[in-house]
């Protein structure tokens, strides 16, 4: 052994491999949450979901590969029968397991299933202090029963991970989210501004907080932060609308994240089937090798030849990897254009306009388009 | 993370549950991995991190390494183990990556 190197710590880049499994076991979900990063037409898969044995192979050649953390999410991974078994799995694979959920479906009889498999996290979504707001919120009577599933994760000793994503209508109450989430002894909590893809792109204007707002809420969260030290950690998801700069999305393209859609679609983040022309590989057709290093669709826009101007000569551009294609897909037609949320972006109105039209006093408040099977098939028509 | 805690050389730390410690081969290194996060730990820290069982106490960790470092390539710089192993607990344990172990229990219990 050799003593002498002062850093204590050495972070991981990626070194080309997939470090992040996130599997996407199903799209079906109990709830109706308005933001979901699910595609818009998620009803569509639903009879093409991979099976047991299929989600066995992935997390063997991930874990071939290199994989390290396993993020086993959905919709709502609780509506899997075999989750138990997947997560068991994960666990003899040697993954850092965590289970990433809405709540509904994870009883006291599963949490102990999960926790005598070697679950090793929850992360739990909470959207509220208030019933009413949070049932609003996500079209569901559910509060208390998150909140009680919360509960319940602390009993069995687990660490207690919980997800907040903040809209308009929530983000007023964040003293008292806080509150809540310190009263059930949260360990750790994200406190997440919506990343506006998919459902919540759609209901942005609803759900887009102002810039004041989100200014108040950082003051907030950062007190909080400073009164709770390592009691409760708080990652504070910057609101990348409200950002002179984009967010590195996912570390860059094919870098360190993978994530298999429930019917073996794989894709660089769970965002990416928004760039329709992209024809993504399944991991019914090829192994997750091939699918890392070779398919086209994960070298696309891998490093920087295909970045344009104003990325192309920008000294930033290794630090942010020009932001997130899927935005820059969504807001301008062509992936390959700078995140409009870049100052620098020449699309960067349209996401002024929306940070106008959110704060414009007296605008009409709409109802939120609930993800449902009946919204998804209504906006096909 | 600036007020030095004073590691008391009686103390036993144990890896925080939360956290999950082992050998990476793919990485040859030593692993520290936690909800949604990995650290890849130096020789220093993964050495010292094995040691803390709950068991053992600052002392005997300290002791041990130097022991190791003393057979190892740079026996000269042995003299340097305390103050890296006391650096690392301080930090490690400011982290939240270890916990004391407290006293008079669990003995015969759950470990």
């Amino acid at each position: 052994m050799v003593i002498g190197k002062e850093e204590t710590e050495v972070r991981l880049d990626g070194q080309g491999i997939p470090l992040w499994l996130c599997m996407e076991v199903t799209y079906r979900c109990p709830l109706q949450c308005p933001w979901c990063n699910n595609p818009l037409d998620y009803d569509t898969y639903r009879k093409h979901e991979l099976s047991t044995d299929e989600w066995f192979r992935v997390l063997r050649e991930g874990r071939e590969m290199g994989a390290l953390q396993i993020g086993l999410t959905g919709g709502e991974p609780m509506m899997r029968d075999d989750i138990v078994e997947i997560t068991a799995e994960a666990g003899r694979l040697g993954y850092y397991t965590n289970l990433i959920t809405g709540g509904i479906g994870l009883t006291k009889d599963k949490l102990e299933a999960l926790k005598e498999a070697g679950l090793n996290q929850i992360q739990l979504s909470i959207q509220s202090c208030d019933p009413a707001i949070t049932n609003k919120l996500i079209g569901a009577d559910a509060h208390d029963k998150k909140m009680q599933v919360a509960r319940d994760i602390k009993a069995l000793d687990f660490p207690l991970s919980l997800n907040v994503p903040v809209c308009r209508e929530s983000i007023d109450q964040t003293k008292e989210i806080l509150d809540m989430c310190e009263e059930v002894e949260a360990d750790y909590l994200e406190y997440v501004q919506i990343q506006y893809y998919n459902w919540a792109l759609h209901n942005r204007d609803e759900l887009l907080p102002t810039k004041e707002q989100v200014k108040r809420s950082e003051q907030l969260v950062n007190e909080a932060r400073e009164r709770l030290g390592k009691k409760m950690t708080i990652y504070f998801v910057v609101p990348d609308y409200h950002d002179k700069f984009p967010k590195a999305c996912m570390n860059g393209w094919g870098a360190i994240h993978l994530t298999i859609a429930p019917d073996g679609t794989a894709m660089p983040c769970q965002e990416a089937r928004a760039i329709k022309e992209i024809d993504f590989p399944s991991v019914r057709d090829h192994d997750l090798s091939w699918i890392w290093h070779e398919s086209p669709a994960f070298n696309l826009y891998r490093g920087e030849d295909w970045m344009k101007e104003p990325c192309r000569s920008c000294d930033d551009k290794e630090k942010d990897v020009g932001g997130c294609r899927c935005q820059a897909y969504l807001l301008t037609g062509d992936a390959t254009n700078t995140d409009p949320v870049c100052y620098k972006s020449p699309h960067h109105h349209i996401v002024e306009e929306a940070i106008t039209e959110a704060s414009r006093p007296g605008r009409n408040t709409l109802p939120y388009v609930m993800r449902s099977v009946q919204s998804a098939a209504s906006m096909r028509e | 993370m600036a007020e030095t805690l004073q590691i008391d050389p009686a103390d036993r730390f144990e890896l925080h549950p939360f956290y999950m410690f082992r050998w990476e081969e793919r990485q040859k290194a030593y692993l520290l991995m936690y909800p949604e996060g990995i650290v890849k730990l130096n020789a220093t820290a993964a050495e010292t991190l094995k040691r803390c069982d709950g068991d053992r106490s600052v002392t005997e960790i300290i002791d041990e390494l130097k022991e190791e470092v003393k057979n190892g390539p740079n026996p000269e710089s042995a003299s340097q183990v305390e103050k890296s192993v006391c650096k690392f607990l301080e930090e490690s344990n400011a982290k939240g990556w270890i916990r004391r172990k407290k006293e008079g229990l669990e003995k015969n219990g759950n470990r």
